[in-house]
């Protein structure tokens, strides 16, 4: 009886979106009389910063600085239709969707800035300040704010946008049944040491080695910090987090945190991630989705180690003791 | 159902409700007075997201009668702030972007408050320690364990 060291790995491709009958995301911005932008979705932020993202994708096409964008996201009823928070979709669609907006409600900002400063809405840039002024002779500007007056109260413009991302229904071709049932892939891939205890079935996960491939990173600190917390989301899927323990039998299912288990602070492995960052071709500004795959290599890496550490294959997760000890049981027997 | 009167004082400031006999502190406290900065996760005294800080020890506001609190001193997340400058451990969560949803922090801030005030310096392993009560889905803990380390270290800094 003893402690036995093994290290597994595992990579994975993870798809942006989903494909069920279509995958649309619709955003609509308008300005405020004082020139601020608001950006109405249905898109939900679930505490992954979608907010967040969605002003800097808004503040980014504009040409505002990210503070004059505000992001309402209140009323699936109401706002714009959207199909949800989830699949990882939410940066892409939602993100695709606030830059055709954008770019329309740019377009009109342009137009009115044009008529008062009696030039051409062509000659016209944006300086990311919060003006817009000519190309070539900045001293000729007007600030966004005055825009916004002029066109709310003297020219009866609406200076707004809508738009739309949609991600077709794909039919799978009747002859070889291939279809297209997702878009944009992340990648991962994760190398996991543990120590099993070959007497009691305990895993102890000493480190965990993550790279992700994820398109561009718009906001590098967020995406850090959400896969900093998918890694350890994966070891809790891998070794302890289970609503059905004998499933299909419902008996033992957790109904509260006494009984559904997660790793506490006091259980982290060591962890490295390593980021890459290789810009998408229909992302906003490059963007993939990296929020349900970061969860999702620690699971076969786990597993792989725990394989490599006492030589049983665990095939039902969560990787419990019990299960070890089972399969060490039966390969004893032969 | 008879109501009881209770007072107590919340973030300095006197207090005064009437509640239903066998209201917990935490739905009083959000329910009637109006202070949500504790949340109710599992309302059994598993997840620690209700935790406040009464008469200087943490305590599980789902288990706490209100009635019970009488002329009690209860701190909160929602008092931390003075003058509109956020608390220092406020400061270092953010800084560490050690909050996704949010739901957790108000409960692992007052069980890292709670440690600050008695351990000034404290080691990884007292963090830890510390917020064992408390049960994050979102950021796998390790920021949270620097941000404490740093509110502490900051602390320490001002004091010196
Ligand atoms: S709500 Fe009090 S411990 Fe969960
Ligand atoms: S930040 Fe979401 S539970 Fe901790």
């Amino acid at each position: 009886m003893a402690i036995r060291r093994g290290r597994g790995v595992a990579a994975i491709n993870y798809p942006t979106g989903m494909n069920l009958g279509g995958d649309p995301t619709q955003a609509l911005v308008h300005s405020t009389p004082t020139g601020n932008f608001m950006v109405t979705l249905s898109s939900v932020d679930l505490g992954q910063g979608m907010k967040q993202i969605m002003a800097q994708i808004c503040a980014e096409t504009i040409g505002v600085p990210t503070d004059r964008v505000i992001i309402d996201t209140a009323d699936t009823d109401t706002g714009p239709h959207c199909m949800g928070t989830f699949a990882s979709r939410g940066t892409h669609r939602a993100g695709n969707a606030v830059i055709q907006a954008a770019k329309e409600a740019r377009q009109v900002m342009l137009e009115v800035a044009a008529e008062e400063l009696e030039v051409n809405a062509s000659d016209l840039e944006t300086d990311g300040q919060g003006n817009i002024q000519v190309k070539g002779a900045p001293q000729k500007s007007i600030s966004i704010f005055d825009v916004a007056l002029s066109a709310h109260f003297k020219r009866g413009r609406s200076i707004s946008g809508r738009g739309m991302f949609l991600i077709p229904r794909s039919y799978p071709e009747k002859e070889t049944g291939a279809m297209k049932p997702s878009t944009c892939y992340a990648h991962a891939c994760t190398v996991a040491e543990v120590e099993v205890d070959d007497e009691t079935g305990e895993v102890t996960v000493l480190t965990v080695k993550n790279v992700f491939e994820i398109g561009r990173a718009l906001n590098p600190k967020m995406v850090e910090q959400q896969l900093v917390g998918g890694s350890w989301m994966g070891i809790s899927h891998a070794l302890y987090e289970t609503t059905e323990p004998y499933y299909p039998n419902r008996d033992h299912g957790g109904t509260d945190f006494n009984q559904y288990l997660m790793p506490g602070p006091g259980d982290l492995a060591q962890t490295e991630i390593i980021v890459l960052e290789r810009p998408s071709a229909d992302g906003p500004f490059g963007a993939k989705g990296p929020g349900e795959m970061c969860a999702n290599p620690q699971i076969p890496a786990v597993a792989n180690a725990v394989f490599d550490a006492v030589g049983v294959r665990i095939d039902t997760l969560p990787i419990t003791p019990e299960r070890i000890l089972r399969a060490l049981k039966a390969q004893a027997a032969g | 159902m008879a109501k009881v009167p209770v007072e107590f004082t919340l973030n300095g400031l006197e207090t005064a409700e009437f509640v239903e006999s066998g209201t917990t502190l935490l739905n009083a406290l959000r329910d009637k007075i109006g202070d949500t900065s504790p949340k109710g996760g599992c309302h059994q005294g598993t997840c620690g997201a209700c935790s406040v800080i009464i008469d200087g020890e943490l305590r599980l506001s789902c288990l706490t009668l209100a009635e019970t609190c009488g002329g009690a001193d209860i701190k909160t997340t929602a008092g931390l702030a003075e003058g509109g400058v956020l608390h220092p451990l406020q400061r270092a969560f953010l800084d560490a972007f050690a909050t996704q949803c949010g739901f957790c922090t108000p409960g692992m801030i007052m069980a890292a408050k709670v440690l600050l005030d008695r351990t000034p310096n404290p080691s990884r392993e007292d963090v830890v320690e510390a917020l064992s009560g408390n049960i994050c889905r979102c950021t796998g803990y390790e920021p949270i364990i620097q941000a404490v380390l740093t509110a502490a270290r900051a602390n320490s800094q001002n004091a010196a």
